[in-house]
């Protein structure tokens, strides 16, 4: 009997890796499926396709299915995401040219969010053009945390720079030919900037929030209550890719794999740069282990506190207004619950609870959980502040009185 | 009934195809159709032809660019939205099967889209086929010159007829169970390599 045959979409990033993983590995057919991956060209082919049904699943930006829920993107197909890609693994890239102005004003380099964001704002005060910086999609990780960093360093995203979106492998380039002064984006585009532009990473994302989401596997709600076998099978194979891929023994291998024509096509020194936590920011080298986790800490657990807070950057931009009907459906979109009945064949340790704060470990920490013991990573935001899921209005009032 | 006051806007960065489509669109009687290839373009022509419909071909990566300019109402001085009317989701289904997105002003109304985006999904659809059949000539094309050029070789190093030549690399693939034309680049390789 041949196996069901699931239709994956994705971009070509790093954060692909536990899909492409769990095909070359041959992890898919063990869980009982065979996975076809299609590139795609843009997050909004992504968002159109995977809503018409052409992918069954899809590497969606974390953000991505919640605004399909809450009613924002053009087909409002409902979506879920039941399990994550992984945390970290983006950064924020500055052309050679900013990138002197801001270590004039102070910036060390050593990729730390708070003096380089202390460093950009001096910057800016003193220079008459508006910066350009780029993001991928406005319902991203990278807009909310470019705008978060920004923000918390005293640079109004919407007055002091201009945000505009370009799909990541242009982003480089755009760069280089001074249409853009910076961007956010996830792995290999960053060290590809750094690489063959000149570029340099100012901050990463592991900076400015801790062992932080970014993607998920994104899939119909409708499809998802047909499939639930399926649905369990796609959860275990992600989880068991990210596992594999977490092992340092295997960083080359993934490496390689990433590397090839079908996937990123970039050098395979490149993109083990991420993996390996090696980081060349243009200026220094740096070891930063937790720049990309693929499987430590949870990282495939779907927190409906991270949905919450994705959801209360949204309300805090004017995507979207604040109600707690909203703050619900944004919640619901996470599905820890299917996260946890897939994963209990496999005997494995998973959070108890569906909700953490945010902000307030600065270490490794234990978690309640199910079928052993789980410690998460450190998760605190570079200015201090605290995101509990249980008063998001108020987090909400806070940021934007700041 | 078409609307011909409508202003069309058609990004696309395949030139022939854009104006494929373009010619469609002129001859169903629509005079306010423009065309541009970049993206970046983009906030240029919107303020010169204030189109009311905006196609823009799938592969192009700067759709998320496309769409983000839209929701800068400041950039534009009517909301565009992509167009999807939900009433009628073959449609959209049609569009994106076809490789193209739309997009219209706020309250247009969908009898006066409908017939332009049935143009440009068949045009779309019409130019995918098409291309398709050129590549397949091609591809027939590069194969006969593989083919000749085996035979060739077995011509010269065997001293066979071009019919004996091609009956032996036929019976070699039967046999194999293999394609004709897999055997025909198996024996060039080879000949390369053992070849002076």
């Amino acid at each position: 009997m041949s196996l069901p045959h699931l239709t994956a979409g994705f971009l070509p990033l790093l954060d692909s890796a536990l899909l492409v993983l769990a095909h070359e590995l041959g992890i898919a057919e063990e869980e009982g499926f065979t996975l076809g991956l299609t590139r795609e060209s843009s997050w909004a082919n992504i968002r159109d396709r995977t809503a018409l049904g052409h992918f069954d699943i899809a590497l969606v930006l974390a953000p991505m299915p919640i605004a399909a829920n809450l009613g924002l993107t053009p087909i409002a197909t409902p979506m879920i995401a039941p399990v994550m890609t992984g945390l970290g693994n983006n950064a924020i890239t500055v052309s050679a040219d900013l990138w002197s102005k801001m270590a004039d004003a102070g910036a060390p380099g050593d990729l730390a969010a708070g003096p380089a964001g202390k460093a950009l704002a001096q910057v800016i005060r003193s220079t008459p053009r508006t910066l350009r910086l780029a993001v991928v999609h406005q319902t991203s990780s990278h807009n909310y945390e470019l705008r978060y960093w920004l923000a918390a360093s005293g640079i109004d995203p919407d007055r002091d720079v201009e945000i505009v979106v370009l799909p990541p492998p242009l982003l480089p380039e755009a760069l280089g030919g001074g249409g853009l002064d910076g961007y956010c984006v996830g792995e290999p585009w960053n060290s590809v900037g750094v690489a063959n532009f000149g570029a340099r990473i100012a901050t990463t994302k592991s900076s400015i929030w801790q062992w932080s989401p970014d993607k998920a596997v994104g899939m119909r709600s409708d499809w998802a209550e047909q499939n639930p076998d399926l649905v369990a099978a796609t959860i275990r194979a992600v989880y068991r890719a990210g596992q594999w891929c977490q092992d340092s023994a295997n960083h080359r291998r993934a490496a390689e794999i990433m590397a090839g024509p079908a996937y990123l096509n970039q050098p395979v020194e490149i993109v083990a740069r991420a993996l390996t936590g090696q980081i060349d920011g243009g200026v220094q080298q740096l070891s930063i282990p937790d720049f990309y986790v693929p499987h430590a800490g949870a990282a495939n657990f779907p927190w409906k506190s991270h949905a919450l807070w994705y959801y209360s950057q949204m309300v805090r931009w004017g995507e979207v207004g604040f109600s707690a009907a909203n703050a619900a459906k944004a919640a619901a979109t996470f599905r820890p619950d299917l996260y946890r009945a897939a994963l209990a064949p496999l005997g494995v340790a998973v959070p108890a609870q569906d909700l953490r704060i945010d902000g307030a470990q600065a270490d490794k920490h234990a978690t309640p959980a199910i079928g052993g013991t789980l410690e998460l990573g450190p998760n605190r935001f570079f200015d201090g502040q605290i995101f509990d899921p249980s008063a998001v209005e108020s987090y909400i009032r806070s940021q934007a009185t700041s | 009934m078409p609307s011909p006051d409508l202003s069309i806007l058609i990004i696309d960065e395949n030139r022939i195809r854009a104006s494929i489509i373009e010619e469609g669109l002129r001859e169903a009687g629509y005079a306010r159709v423009a065309v541009i290839h970049d993206v970046n373009e983009v906030g240029r022509t919107i303020a010169l032809t204030m189109p009311d419909v905006i196609f823009i071909d799938l592969e192009n990566p700067k759709r998320d660019t496309l769409e983000h300019f839209f929701s800068l109402s400041r950039a534009i001085q009517r909301p565009i939205a992509m167009f999807v009317d939900r009433s009628d989701g073959t449609m959209i289904e049609k569009a994106v099967e076809a490789g193209v997105s739309a997009y219209g002003v706020d309250g247009l109304k969908k009898e006066r889209v409908k017939p332009i985006l049935d143009m440009a999904i068949s045009r779309f659809n019409a130019f995918s086929r098409l291309s398709r059949e050129l590549e397949e000539a091609r591809s027939a094309l590069e194969e006969r010159k593989i083919v000749d050029q085996a035979k060739g070789i077995l011509m010269k190093t065997k001293g066979l007829s071009e019919p004996e030549a091609y009956a032996l690399l036929r019976k070699t693939a039967m046999n194999q169970n293999r394609r004709l034309i897999d055997i025909a680049q198996s024996l060039i390789t080879a000949a390369n390599l053992l070849g002076p």
